[in-house]
């Protein structure tokens, strides 16, 4: 009895671990939509929901459980299989990539040591499931926006990467909390300063790769109506929307961990050991919602050039000036 | 011996053979502006082709019009573009005046150009709000609906209604200005420049914005004249034609203002030139307003102008409009409309608004017919997206500012 239980209980304690982690997140996901729409309602100089509980604060429950109870249609010709799987692959592999972030120094789900590696080999994979769903819906608006998020994911994705490389380079390490950790060892604290282009490029690149404003483009309401998700209804399109608030917050928490030095800060604090890491992830998630209220949206070839042209031979510059660097000095 | 026919057999992988990507874009779609209906073919991105569909908002109000005197075909003018509805009050008003020969009051012409300008403006704002949105900065739109709603209001006291307002009469206006509103629409035309500002300073120096607007839908002004524009679409390409200073109505002949005009017919000058056609605007309220303190205690209708004669309460129901005068006059003694056909046009905030009228001395018109900028434009839809993206299109709609209810009739 007792070897069985020592043999299952680290399993169950991971379990446990991973569920927290899991409930934390949809939590964190769920509010990111209210604080979206508070954040945003408050700079276009009206209210947000503020029906729903006090101040509002119950709306993404309610936002739920309506969509739960929503008809679910499938469109007659559409690809039946994929249709049905395709929200889930968004979903999961954005939600599979919090494993790996070291949310504390002795919290980290999968301590592996290609943490970086498997974080963008996830969100690549999660494009499938705009590619899958927007050829599936046997729609022409979904499918001119599962092509658009192929041809956005492939060019972003390549920024992306080589925009992390400097960090790779600067830590030595492709294991994120050895990165947080030798952050904190350098002497500037964060990489975002001698990383500044960088951190720059992974940040358009992480707007782009989770198809947010002015990148918006899969799912361009005004052009394309919902792009690939428009003929999905009911708690499917609910998971769209939620892949895309978990690319939001996972993309966010990448770009702690690689550029703001996770959950080291000036000082600690006492019993909240997650304080600096949820501060710097609310302070990014603001960004993103800033951006939304504020720019219009790129044009698709306009964006493949601002891609292809500009950041890529940035992020190639960086790597270069940064291996420069760390040979010389 | 029977001609021979070719029959064209389809050859899936070559290339003049393939069918092409056709996209069907409306009548329900959020950026289409109301019901209109592209048929676009595309080639990846490119538009290859585009098909303008109109009609699904066709209320016949034309035909309506034949069969209701011309006080009563008044309000079927609010409903033709339902943004600027005092400007097409105006144009119907003025065509029936020179029909009748009616002249109106100064206070009255007064009173008729501020409601127009703030039709003006008004669609000026509501234009912007949707160019801004379907080019995705959502943050404008809502901040120009705040400002709307501050003119809807102001509408809302001059004559009860927000959006049809209905608010011209033949022969004058229906009801004078009261001091508070002059007192609130100094307040607005105080505070409103500032707020454009505010709008420019959001859009105007945007990057994307820029990349979006500049170089679209480009229009050289033959071109332009071609393809039967009018209004600021026409005045973006360079074309300084506006009725309001070539054919003055109104007070438009008293009041000093400018024309804008673009200097490379892209759409970005077309957004700036509305923009500053909305300076211009409150600067003619301005200016009008200043006037109407001239004018204090005159009529606001003319002499002798036909007017609705509204049965009694309890007869309500059985009351039918005269048979010979055609329709309900106050007093016997006022002249039917007599014989003969009139075109008047006005500068409308959409372009070039024309009322043709048919009066066989029925008092009831045999023919109305509009000329509405809006179909015109539609029909130039086509030429000005080929060659550009899926994404440009919306642009181009949104450019040339299209209401369908104007279109359809």
């Amino acid at each position: 009895m007792e070897g069985i239980l020592k043999a299952v209980l680290p399993g169950l304690i991971l379990v446990g671990e991973a569920l927290v982690l899991l409930v934390v997140a949809l939590l964190h996901v769920a509010y990111t939509t209210y604080a979206e729409r508070k954040v945003i309602g408050r700079m276009q100089q009206r209210l947000g929901p503020n029906r729903v509980g006090p101040r509002g604060l119950l709306q993404p429950i309610a936002d739920v459980l309506k969509l739960l109870t929503k008809e679910d249609i499938v469109p007659l010709g559409a690809e039946k299989g994929l249709f049905y799987l395709a929200p889930f692959i968004s979903l999961v592999a954005g939600a599979t990539s919090l494993a790996v972030i070291p949310v504390w120094e002795k919290f980290v789900l999968a301590n592996v040591n290609v943490g970086l590696l498997v974080v963008l080999a996830l969100s690549s994979l999660s494009s499938y499931g705009v590619i899958l769903s927007g050829w599936a819906s046997n729609s022409r608006y979904a499918f001119l926006g599962g092509l658009r998020a192929s041809a956005q994911v492939v060019s972003y994705e390549v920024a992306m990467a080589l925009s992390l490389v400097g960090v790779i380079l600067l830590a030595g390490s492709m294991n994120l909390a050895e990165i947080v950790k030798a952050q904190a060892a350098s002497p500037f604290k964060v990489y975002a300063i001698p990383q500044i282009v960088g951190f720059f490029v992974f940040m358009v690149s992480a707007i782009a790769e989770t198809n947010r404003v002015p990148f918006d483009l899969p799912e361009a309401e005004t052009e394309l109506v919902a792009g690939y998700f428009v003929e999905y209804s009911g708690i499917r399109f609910g998971l769209f929307y939620l892949a895309e608030y978990f690319g939001m917050v996972v993309m966010s928490a990448v770009a702690v961990t690689c550029f703001l030095g996770g959950w080291s800060g000036p000082f600690e604090v006492p019993g909240l050991p997650f304080f600096w890491f949820l501060l710097k992830l609310y302070a990014l998630l603001f960004l993103y919602i800033w951006v939304r209220a504020t720019l219009p949206r790129y044009r698709y070839d306009q964006l493949m050039g601002l891609g292809w042209k500009i950041l890529i031979p940035l992020s190639l510059l960086n790597i270069l000036i940064t291996g420069l660097i760390k040979l010389w000095v | 011996m029977a001609p021979t026919v070719e029959i064209h057999s389809r050859q899936i992988g070559h290339p003049e053979w393939e069918e092409p990507f056709v996209v069907n874009m409306g009548p329900q779609h959020p950026s289409t502006h109301g019901v209109l209906r592209l048929f676009l073919e595309l080639d990846g991105e490119t538009i290859v082709g585009c098909d303008p569909r109109i009609g699904y908002l066709h209320r016949g109000l034309e035909k309506l019009s034949e069969n209701l005197t011309y006080s009563q075909a008044l309000v079927l003018t609010d409903r033709l573009d339902y943004i600027s509805s005092a400007a097409n009050n105006t144009g119907y008003c003025l065509a029936v005046e020179k029909l009748m020969g009616l002249s109106v009051p100064r206070r009255a012409r007064l009173l008729r150009t501020i409601v127009c300008e703030m039709a003006r403006i008004s669609s000026h704002l509501l234009w912007l709000a949707t160019h801004a949105l379907d080019i995705g900065a959502m943050t404008v739109f809502l901040y120009c609906f705040r400002d709307r709603e501050w003119l809807l209001d102001i509408y809302e006291k001059i004559c009860g209604a927000r959006l049809t307002v209905s608010y011209t009469r033949i022969g004058g206006v229906r009801l004078d200005f009261t001091s508070e509103i002059v007192e609130e629409l100094y307040r607005f035309t105080e505070e409103f420049p500032s707020r454009i500002t505010d709008y420019e300073t959001l859009i105007d120096v945007n990057r994307i914005w820029l990349k979006r607007t500049k170089g679209i839908a480009v229009v050289p002004p033959e071109k332009a004249l071609n393809l039967g524009l009018t209004g600021p679409s026409l005045r973006g390409s360079g074309v300084p034609y506006d009725v309001r200073k070539f054919r003055p109505y109104d007070a438009y002949d008293e009041v000093e203002f400018e024309v804008p005009v673009g200097q490379n017919g892209d759409t970005y000058d077309r957004y700036r030139v509305r923009m500053e056609e909305m300076r211009q605007a409150n600067r003619i309220i301005r200016q009008c307003l200043d006037k109407l303190s001239e004018t204090e205690g005159e009529p606001v209708v003319a002499e002798g102008a036909p007017d609705l004669l509204m049965p009694e309460k309890k007869k309500a129901p059985q009351a039918v409009p005269h048979p010979k005068k055609g329709f309900l006059v106050k007093g016997a003694e006022v002249p039917v409309v007599p014989e003969g056909e009139v075109y008047v046009s006005i500068e409308a905030p959409k372009g070039e608004l024309g009322y043709y009228i048919v009066s066989d001395g029925s008092g009831k018109p045999w023919r109305v017919r509009v000329r509405a900028p809006s179909f015109v434009h539609i029909s130039a839809i086509p030429e000005m997206v080929k060659g550009h993206m899926v994404a440009d299109i919306i642009a181009v709609i949104g450019t040339l500012d299209v209401v369908l209810g104007e279109c359809d009739r």
